[in-house]
């Protein structure tokens, strides 16, 4: 089936199954690799990408159920204030190991972000409790969002 | 992980000078290097490219310089997150007189150029890296360095120690005359490679020492890095594999009219043990998996449970083992003993659980193969390939990619071979990736270990007898078979048989049961994860039965180890040992010394009248010897807790029907952000000492740091792991 996808501010149209996640069309189809497969059950949160606004997980999201909403992913993140920003403390507080998840995390963060731009710890723990880091680079991440969150552009 | 003997020496051997520093890449000839530059895509470069972009300089295996002043620094370890790339980079940098903003960074191809001499091949583990790199790296650096110097005075006709370097330009500073290395290249290449080098002191260091930004981490803040899951290589189609899901069975039919009718699915190909279906795409490729519902004979383990190992490794275990050390009389001690604790530890199987899945890519041809993956061990990975297809080795090559999380997983290459005997049934390249639900039930996992020990106490507080005996599988033997000492797997003992404290009367011995229905490997922290938890479990154990502060015990018994001693200060300062905690709050103590690191660690937990399980603090105090990448490792200390801990509070791996319980997350549970505690790393280095490692290290400190903290705060011993299903309630209100 034909589906009429906006991604990253373009318009793309793809061919596949009604029933294929988000997930495998941008990494397979579009060639979108930085969102990443972990788990396929929306447990780990590596996949998450930006529905209107919103963190989803592309692996269990249709393709069907995408089409005609805005999709934004890691590649296009940079464009958004609060996704430069959160990138920006990501740098500066090297949270970074082996960044597999990272993709996702950011992601969460920065939708975190553009609906409260302040969190608290514990908004912080709601918000990221659902993206799995297996190098643990909890401490870090959880700085570099009070980090982001104290630059106001 | 880390192969005792060979860091004694007895292995295989290192590689040669020359290998380091003589012309490897000149003399190799037709290399393909698969390169991956921060910031930008997977690009190929070889000899050929070279050529074209400009003269090279490559003075060793390590360093290339084009004539455009591009500095290339090749990367012998795997980047899986440890910061290797940038560590390694600092070593090269230093005395190369580069600035990390000048190089770029490739990994290396399989070849034996690039063995790790620690590990005695091409391997990334054992926290060997930067022990390995510490003098030979830097040896390089500055040989290339002095090239450069050399080529430069011969074109003024001024002697070489009047010239200086320093980011990539040599000056005279007498006729106040600099030229760049690029301008050098060429004429650097014909200088004799230096026979005597000279490194800086380290009080002349600019790089080692400081924490410059890593040179991995941008590219995995926009979505460019580039995994070995993330390859696409034109005209590749994508398969996922399943295998029997019980070891040793095989398949008996599947449906492969259904699987080829779901659209896109384009072929299914069989192993004697396992399926893939290629497509279009992964979700084809998954869709036809259903479709093709495989069916298998389960063999000789479908009734094996994880009971069954435990019962035959408990039987195992009260019989003696191969000695692994013995001073003086533990039995006699023991017997002589003011008091006496006799105790059983277990340790469970462990998945590694990366979060990138295993995946290889490969596209086999008659004349040779292309491998994508991303591997800790580069000479591994060809070989498999050429077992299994029968080209020779020298025609394959492995395009080393960055690593979703190794920990151990990627040291075999076993998913590599299966892949290859896959994807030699076609023509053209093939993705090959195991879903997160075949990368837990197919892991090969961590030993299970049944660890039996009694030791006593004289009246004077002192240890009187220590006896421990661990019965187990020998990772080693079917790794590494040449490193088994006379039956006795060093790993298996390792940090049993070296412990940090006076025993006079010690004897440690080792049973080897080998499990069926499971394949086992190494996992983050190898020998230490396993027996330091036992060991610091047991003093801890000591401390409290008669009575003494848990650290003045381990100061006491560890006198005669200055650094020991360091660290434990350092973190009973650090942590406010002996504070007043709030009711149901405990501080645990743990001490180790792994990697040739030192390390104290003081975990403060709570348990809640639920008997919920709260990590609230660990100060760890570090002592590696010289550190190259301060932040580097404050972040190996980090990481490597939350691993432990993960592990300590939930983890573990069960068999039913021959057939692994745990497939997904939501039953092989993750620390999670809300979970993890704050963490103070405090480095207490030592320059003068032997340079230590420090990727396993924070692990090893988490489980008995955190058995100490719960025993503090509610007086329950924890001997066996994980924990946090061991509490309950009636716990909490202890």
């Amino acid at each position: 089936m034909s589906f009429d996808l906006h991604i990253n501010g373009a318009a793309q149209t793809v061919d596949v199954p009604s029933d294929m996640p988000l997930l495998w069309v941008l990494r397979d189809i579009l060639g979108l690799t930085g969102t990443k497969y972990g788990c396929g059950v929306a447990q780990c949160g590596a996949c998450t990408v930006h529905l209107d606004g919103a963190p989803v997980r592309s692996c269990l999201l249709t393709v069907a159920a995408a089409a005609g909403h805005h999709i934004t992913t890691i590649e296009a993140i940079e464009q958004t204030e609060a996704g430069a920003k959160v990138q920006q403390a990501w740098l500066d507080e090297e949270v970074i190991q082996c960044g597999y998840c990272q993709s996702g995390q950011i992601m969460a963060v920065t939708a975190l972000l553009q609906n409260n731009p302040h969190p608290t710890d514990a908004d912080i723990d709601d918000a990221m409790a659902g993206n799995i880091c297996r190098c643990g680079t909890y401490v870090r991440i959880r700085k570099a969002i009070h980090r982001a969150a104290s630059q106001d552009a | 992980m880390r192969k005792w003997n060979r860091t004694q020496g007895e292995g295989l051997s290192p590689p040669t000078r020359r290998a380091l520093l003589g012309g490897v890449l000149a003399g190799g000839g037709g290399f393909l290097l698969s390169a991956f530059v921060p910031g930008l895509p997977l690009i190929r470069a070889s000899k050929a490219q070279d050529a074209v972009t400009g003269i090279v300089f490559s003075p060793n295996a390590f360093i290339r310089i084009t004539s455009q002043g591009g500095v290339t620094l090749i990367m012998r370890h795997a980047e899986m997150g440890q910061g290797i790339y940038t560590g390694i980079s600092m070593l090269l940098a230093e005395e190369l007189e580069v600035g990390l903003d000048q190089v770029s960074v490739e990994a290396a191809p399989a070849d034996p150029a690039y063995v790790d001499s620690v590990a005695g091949e091409e391997e990334t583990g054992g926290s060997s890296s930067t022990r390995d790199s510490w003098v030979p790296l830097r040896e390089a650096g500055a040989a290339a360095r002095m090239m450069l110097i050399a080529a430069a005075a011969e074109q003024w006709g001024v002697p070489a120690s009047a010239c200086t370097a320093r980011h990539g330009t040599v000056f005279h500073h007498a006729s106040g005359r600099s030229t760049s290395y690029g301008a050098l290249a060429e004429a650097a290449a014909r200088q004799p490679v230096p026979k005597k080098i000279t490194l800086k002191s380290p009080t002349d260091f600019t790089v080692i020492g400081t924490s410059p930004r890593r040179l991995d981490t941008k590219a995995k803040t926009n979505g460019s890095a580039r995994f070995g899951i993330d390859v696409q290589i034109p005209g590749m189609k994508i398969g996922c594999i399943k295998a029997c899901p019980v070891k040793g069975g095989h398949l008996t039919g599947y449906n492969r009219a259904a699987a080829l009718a779901v659209p896109g699915v384009v072929d299914v190909l069989t192993l004697p043990d396992a399926i893939a279906v290629i497509a279009s795409h992964m979700w084809a490729a998954l869709k036809g998996q259903e479709a093709a519902a495989p069916a298998w004979d389960y063999g000789p383990n479908a009734h094996i449970a994880t009971t069954d190992i435990v019962a035959r490794m408990k039987a195992a275990s009260e019989q003696s083992g191969v000695t692994a050390l013995k001073t003086g009389n533990a039995e006699e001690a023991l017997k002589r003993a003011h008091t006496r604790i006799e105790a059983v530890y277990e340790l469970p199987f462990l998945a590694h659980a990366a979060l990138e899945p295993i995946n290889t890519t490969l596209h086999i041809r008659p004349d040779g193969a292309d491998v994508w993956v991303g591997t800790q061990v580069p000479g591994r990975a060809r070989q498999e390939v050429a077992d299994a297809t029968g080209l020779p080795p020298e025609s394959i090559a492995v395009h080393n990619h960055l690593i979703g999380g190794g920990f151990g997983r990627r040291l075999d290459s076993n998913s590599i071979g299966q892949a290859a005997r896959f994807a030699k049934q076609v023509s053209y390249p093939v993705k090959l990736i195991w879903t997160r639900e075949e990368d837990i039930t197919q892991d090969q996992f961590r030993p299970y270990y049944y660890d039996r020990i009694s030791a006593g106490l004289a009246a004077d507080g002192t240890i009187s007898g220590w006896h421990h005996r661990t019965t187990g599988s020998a990772v080693t033997a079917r790794w590494y078979p040449e490193g088994m000492q006379n039956g006795l797997d060093p790993d298996a003992v390792e940090g049993a048989a070296q412990t940090p404290y006076v025993m006079a009367d010690q004897l440690v011995e080792f049973v080897r049961d080998e499990p069926d229905a499971v394949t086992t490997l190494w996992w983050r922290g190898v020998g230490p994860t396993h027996n330091v938890f036992v060991v610091e479990s047991m003093i801890d154990e000591l401390a409290h039965t008669s009575g003494q502060d848990p650290l003045a015990l381990r100061k006491k018994l560890a006198a005669h180890q200055p650094r020991a001693i360091k660290v434990l200060d350092e973190v009973a300062k650090q942590s406010g040992w002996g504070r007043a905690l709030p009711v149901g709050h405990g501080l645990g103590i743990a001490l180790h010394y792994s990697f040739q690191t030192w390390a104290a660690t003081v975990l403060e937990v709570a348990v809640e009248k639920s008997g919920q399980i709260r990590l609230i603090r660990v100060d760890s105090a570090v002592d590696c010897g010289p550190i190259v990448f301060p932040d580097g490792v404050v972040a190996q200390i980090q990481g490597g807790l939350i691993f432990g801990l993960t592990m300590a509070l939930y983890n573990e791996i069960t068999l039913k029907n021959g057939q692994v319980e745990q497939s997904n997350f939501h039953n092989y549970r993750m620390m999670r952000l809300n979970e993890a505690p704050d963490i103070r790393v405090h480095l207490v280095p030592d320059p003068d000492a032997e340079i230590g490692g420090i990727g396993e290290v924070g692990t090893v400190a988490a489980a008995p740091a955190l058995a100490n903290a719960l025993f503090a705060a509610t007086g329950k011993r924890l001997r066996r792991i994980p924990f946090a299903k061991q509490f309950s309630k009636v716990d909490a209100s202890l």
